[in-house]
């Protein structure tokens, strides 16, 4: 059994890739560094992430099975769930060996299937975050948001959010992961922050003045627009998941 | 700005507005090119959801909640001893600014009660969406409501600023309207509609000829009409939709089932509950014949006026329609699966994308995640189904009502029905 260890990027997972198909490695296994522990006898490599070679995989999935077999692999690498790896190499294995195939829709196949599971996931939670999040917006006009999404969705929301808000400075902060992204009416910077203390304690006073008013304003408007006639707490919750309320402004209270 | 006074209208004006039920976002793609504020995705967002557990993604409220009619169902008629309260044009701009760029909403949904006349209270609706698109460069999503009784003039200002344009019709039937809201009549409402109508199929023939044309109402127009308030059954209104449906290129019909706001004898107690069964079921019905391919009289006709409440409307097609089923999944064309119960859009393509790669068997279409609590009694595999076995109407209905059980039919109903 081979292990090829790579470096947690897109780009290392089809570098890896790329390795099992040029060395025609059978029993391998692609591993994330974090998630490696060193087995004694087993042979391990360690995978250098390749522009060229990450590029040679991508292109020759888009040229047999479309853009959509490109925006799955990507997706199902967000997920960061430990079996992605192997679902990921099984489905391109499987679609190198069916070259006139348009494997891609064939959800009988387990692997297809679990990267279209990913794919719904991923996906899903991208759409949540677009919904969810909620800026506040800070002394120095900053509009900042704090998230802690279960799976990495924040490269994958920015696009949304920069065409959205142009003009106004804002930030997205990835809590769980420990980075972010600052947009300053021009270009998007990736910040990590050494105190994210300073961020989870954001307090009143460095609050915009007229922050609360609006947040106050928001949560009555939430209790307003409800019918109390109509309560549906399972639909509700099955809408927002609990798991989302310590953000949401209207539920927070 | 008076913090106070600002809340105590938001708090009255979201009140009276919450009976309107739509709240989509969908199908504008406006886009921001020119560093302004928002745009609108086409899938359209729920930015949160109510406890009733309803979509939040406009900021929908009444400019005001003073009216110079009296619809006995509404909670804003004249004769109706409420609060009354109305915004400033720069109050409901600043709200939804102020809502938007916190991502809270993705635009305005502004109706209003009638004050002086019809065009005087849609002149002031227009100002507002006009001064987000000029003033504020604001690319977010307006629907505004059409005050029955609107000049041509305003409805093409309107068409120019809106994404989409509404107008209820209240009532499914033109009795109704008479009986309950005595002050409209239907025409008024149709004489708008039929302009915003035709204002967005001269768009597109001219958009075909030139590159830049105004948009006009780009998100299309929807209407509602309120059930369970006056007699009518789910025939007549399922005939209704369709008619709007065809002839007006509706977007969408919203049913909302009526909720007691008045003692009348005209209308049903205080004490009866929403008809939200009921209300869903005209949903389901509704998408059959938007996204399956049902004509009305499929789903009902004279002889069944309305709907099942205990079973939903495909799967009560299919029990009267045996002689169809079993559909076979290997074969049978894209039109026919998604007759089967249980199997909606997403499984049906996924079925016939799937099946060309091998022979699907039941495990498959769970994995799927077509609802096969339903689907099971309805389909031939190549290998031998057993739950076809028991596809006798009587003991099929029973059977699969036992094994299925709706959200919303709530376990007392049940029991009421188990011993009434």
């Amino acid at each position: 059994m081979t292990t090829l260890v790579y470096d947690e990027s897109f780009e290392g997972l089809l570098t890896a890739v790329f390795h099992v198909f040029e060395s025609k490695l059978n029993a391998v296994e692609i591993v994330r560094k974090s998630q490696f522990a060193s087995p004694l006898f087993a042979d391990v490599q360690e995978i250098i992430s390749d522009a060229t070679k990450a590029d040679r995989v991508l292109k020759r999935l888009h040229e047999q099975l479309g853009k959509e077999s490109v925006r799955m692999l990507v997706y199902s690498f967000f997920s960061e769930d430990l079996k992605m790896e192997k679902h990921v190499l099984a489905a391109i294995r499987y679609a190198i060996a069916n070259p006139t195939k348009n494997v891609w829709t064939d959800f009988a196949n387990p692997d297809v299937l679990q990267l279209s599971k990913y794919t719904k996931s991923v996906g899903r939670e991208k759409h949540r975050m677009e919904a969810f999040i909620r800026f506040e917006k800070y002394k120095d006009e900053i509009y900042a948001a704090k998230i802690e999404p279960d799976f990495n969705v924040l490269p994958l929301i920015l696009k949304h959010f920069k065409s959205r808000y142009q003009d106004q400075l804002w930030v997205i902060y990835d809590i769980r992961r420990n980075y972010g992204f600052y947009y300053d009416l021009h270009e998007l910077q990736e910040i990590s922050l050494e105190n994210i203390q300073t961020l989870k304690q954001a307090n009143a006073d460095s609050l915009h003045q007229d922050e609360m008013l609006y947040q106050t304003l928001w949560q009555r408007y939430f209790v307003k627009t409800n019918i109390v006639e109509r309560k549906n707490t399972k639909l509700h919750i099955q809408h927002v998941p609990k798991r989302y309320w310590k953000y949401l402004t209207e539920k927070k209270i | 700005m008076n913090p106070d006074r600002i809340q105590e209208k938001l708090e009255i004006l979201a009140d009276a507005a919450k009976y309107d039920v739509s709240c989509a976002s969908s199908g504008a793609n406006r886009s921001n090119k020119n560093k302004g504020l928002g745009n609108s995705s086409a899938s359209g967002i729920c930015h949160s959801y109510t406890e009733d557990g309803r979509c939040v993604s406009l900021l929908k409220i009444l400019l005001t909640n003073h009216c110079i009619y009296d619809c006995i169902y509404c909670v804003s008629r004249k004769s109706n001893d409420i609060k009354r309260a109305a915004f400033t044009v720069e109050e409901v701009v600043d709200l939804t600014i102020n809502f938007y760029r916190r991502n809270y909403i993705e635009g305005l949904f502004l109706s209003s009660g009638i004050f002086k006349n019809a065009d005087f209270t849609m002149e002031r609706l227009v100002r507002i969406a006009k001064k987000l698109r000029l003033e504020y460069n604001f690319h977010g999503y307006i629907h505004l409501k059409t005050i029955p009784g609107a000049s041509d003039e305003l409805m093409q200002e309107a068409g120019l600023y809106a994404d989409r344009l509404s107008i209820n019709l209240e009532l499914p039937t033109e009795s109704g309207l008479k009986l309950l809201a005595p002050d409209k009549n239907r025409q008024d409402m149709l004489t708008p509609m039929e302009f915003v109508k035709n204002g967005i199929i001269q768009y597109k023939d001219e958009k075909k000829i030139f590159k830049k044309v105004p948009k006009f109402a780009p998100a299309g127009q929807s209407t509602q009409v309120i059930v369970g308030a006056s007699n009518e059954n789910d025939l007549q209104i399922i005939k209704v939709a369709d008619h709007f449906y065809k002839n007006y290129n509706m977007k969408r019909m919203y049913y909302s089932g009526y909720i007691p706001v008045s003692e009348d004898n005209r209308l049903p107690s205080m004490h009866t509950s929403v008809p939200v069964v009921r209300e869903n079921r005209l949903y389901q019905a509704d998408w059959l014949m938007r996204f399956y391919g049902f004509k009305a009289n499929e789903i009902l006709d004279h002889n069944v006026p309305f709907l099942d409440l205990e079973i939903d409307p495909k799967l009560a097609w299919a029990l009267r329609n045996l002689q169809v089923f079993p559909v076979k999944i290997q074969t049978a064309p894209y039109e026919l699966i998604l007759r089967i119960p249980g199997i909606g859009v997403t499984s049906a393509k996924k079925i016939v994308m799937a099946r060309k790669f091998q022979k699907l068997n039941l495990e498959h279409l769970i994995k799927l995640g077509a609802a096969t609590n339903r689907a099971r009694y309805f389909i031939d595999f190549d290998t031998i189904n057993p739950h076809l076995k028991i596809m006798d109407e009587q003991n099929l209905r029973q059977h699969i009502i036992q094994e299925t059980k709706s959200k919303f039919i709530h376990t007392t109903d049940r029991q009421l029905n188990l011993f009434g």
